[in-house]
């Protein structure tokens, strides 16, 4: 019986929280399917008098999609080069005794405490003068530099736990480290990169402060900014606004729905470690 | 040296291996804090010519009364975020790893703002903050609290709390994720000798449980700290750091000064200080989580 009632006390709580996560979602997908009027004249919390596709309609056709290619290919290029460019620099402070591998690696990690947005100015300066202001690859170099401390931090531990001696053979027969790299190295760790993959494609999908300083044509807009600059042109029309900020959440959602454990792990990964 | 003794030095090869992460980070994490402080002693509107006026940015900034209650915010949202999110977190990962059907379930949901963007969040709650359209004050009227609704947003005393509520929404998950972890990986002997000797689950939570998540909480803690200095998006989407500078951060500050009135000068010299900030309490409580967990 007590075991009963505290069962049902923890299904309550459990189901409160579930509420306060779970509605404004729905909120936001039922609202979503409304047209501009009715929101006014019902109940936000009403059903659609009759489900309609128009409002997606009426932002993809308002070029949002554009958004969702820009966030996927910068996002995508810079993980790409975030995982070589860390994986490279993690195997040298885990295995070349260069004598400053510790300060290297402190150097690094110091990385983390940077606040981006105290950064934001000199950026900005650096990106016009490179001349790639308003063009998605400004976004890159950004992106690049404030995941490493992280993707180093992850790396390297993992590179640290792999026993020595399956490069002691390759480097007896005299093999290169570019080459140990490439052929040991690497294979063993694709468990850490996916990690590291996973955690800076979730992080990098939603920045938003670089794209915002770096880029002004709507052409060159990645969805987080493309979402702030729709809300602003239609942010009265909520319906509307609200089926566009559904759409820009789809992705990772949907993502989530196939790979849930992976994300999880993924997105806590640099907290979980650290 | 020829080629192949090049490739056998172990400086050399370390130096290549390391080359491209030192010349991002240098670009784009190192060099930007001595070209800010650099700025700071200039006027400047980010395009043309800059006037040198020494320390007056600075002078400026320690009697400027908006960047001091700008800081403090950022304290309160600390505070705030300790305080709701370390105990919220903790109660839902002590209810989920409990032995319950559909545990699971609720872990799967409860963790889905975690992967919206601050953008969406803030948009998401600015429609439910929605004086007359919003989802708080309608279910206030539903259930009869008409004297309880306001203008969540609008209203410069309570703006900054409404403001801080998402962020607490978005990150408790974070937090839940990462005391359902550590909860997991305590001994089960320690429950059982716990319930031998009689005690109840608040007991074995507060003498089994609590002592063995201290570390996890403060590390918890720290990440909830340092994080707080970083806090930008999410605000500046949903009140701008209004109204009247209520619900204003060091970040909000720093880009409209910059970006927005492109008094860059100044712009810098708040970065410079928001930077200098970060640095100190990282460094005080980086110090402090190191000391916990070697004891």
């Amino acid at each position: 019986m007590i075991n009963k009632l505290k069962q049902l006390v923890i299904y309550i709580f459990l189901s409160v929280w579930l509420l306060i996560t779970g509605y404004p979602l729905v909120f936001l997908v039922q609202n979503s399917f409304k047209i501009r009027m009715e929101f006014f004249r019902n109940p936000v919390w009403s059903l659609p008098e009759k489900f309609t596709w128009q409002n997606y309609i009426e932002v993809m056709k308002s070029g949002f999609y554009i958004y969702f290619i820009n966030s996927i290919i910068v996002c995508f290029i810079s993980v790409a080069i975030i995982i070589i460019v860390s994986a490279l620099a993690s195997y040298a402070i885990s295995r070349i005794d260069f004598k400053f591998n510790k300060i290297v690696y402190i150097l690094f990690l110091a990385g983390m405490m940077i606040p981006i947005h105290s950064t934001l100015i000199p950026i900005y300066k650096i990106t016009l003068s490179m001349g790639l202001y308003d063009k998605l690859s400004a976004l890159i170099g950004p992106y690049v530099a404030f995941s490493l401390p992280i993707s180093v931090f992850i790396l390297t531990g993992f590179i640290n736990d792999i026993p020595y001696e399956l490069e002691e053979a390759a480097i007896i027969d005299g093999a290169s480290r570019f080459r140990i790299f490439r052929d040991i190295i690497l294979p063993l760790v694709k468990p850490a990169i996916a990690t590291v993959a996973i955690y800076n494609l979730t992080l990098l999908w939603n920045q938003f402060a670089y794209a915002l300083v770096l880029t002004s044509s709507p052409s060159k807009r990645i969805l987080t900014l493309g979402l702030f600059e729709f809300q602003g042109q239609h942010g009265i029309n909520i319906p509307l606004t609200l089926t566009a900020l559904f759409l820009s959440v789809l992705p990772l959602i949907l993502l989530y729905v196939f790979l849930q454990e992976h994300i999880i792990k993924g997105m806590t990964a640099g907290a979980l470690k650290g | 040296m020829n080629k192949k003794e090049l490739m056998n030095n172990k400086y050399f090869i370390a130096a290549l291996f390391l080359l491209p992460a030192v010349i991002f980070s240098l670009v784009y994490l190192i060099i930007p804090i001595p070209l800010s402080t650099y700025y700071s002693f200039f006027k400047w509107d980010g395009i043309g010519a800059m006037e040198f006026l020494g320390l007056d940015n600075w002078s400026k900034l320690l009697s400027d009364p908006i960047f001091w209650s700008s800081m403090a915010n950022n304290f309160k949202l600390v505070l705030i975020s300790l305080v709701v999110q370390i105990p919220i977190a903790l109660f839902l990962a002590v209810l989920l790893t409990r032995k319950i059907k559909g545990a699971s379930f609720f872990k799967t949901i409860f963790f889905v703002p975690m992967l919206l963007s601050s953008i969406a969040v803030a948009f998401l709650w600015r429609y439910m903050y929605d004086p007359t359209f919003g989802l708080i004050n309608s279910f206030l009227n539903l259930v009869g609290l008409e004297q309880l609704t306001r203008s969540w947003l609008g209203n410069s005393d309570i703006a900054f709390y409404s403001a801080s509520a998402p962020i607490q929404w978005r990150f408790i998950p974070l937090y839940m994720i990462i005391f359902m972890a550590a909860i997991s990986n305590i001994p089960k002997q320690l429950y059982e000798a716990a319930e031998i000797d009689g005690a109840n689950n608040w007991q074995s939570f507060f003498y089994v449980t609590l002592p063995m998540l201290r570390s996890t909480v403060v590390n918890a803690s720290v990440l909830i700290i340092v994080g707080s200095l970083k806090y930008f998006a999410m605000i500046f989407a949903l009140t701008g750091g209004g109204p009247n500078h209520a619900s204003e951060l060091m970040a909000t500050y720093l880009y409209t000064k910059s970006f927005t009135e492109m008094n860059m000068g100044y712009g810098s010299t708040i970065s410079v200080a928001l930077f200098l900030v970060a640095l100190i309490v990282s460094v005080v409580f980086l110090n402090f989580s190191k000391k916990d967990v070697r004891n």
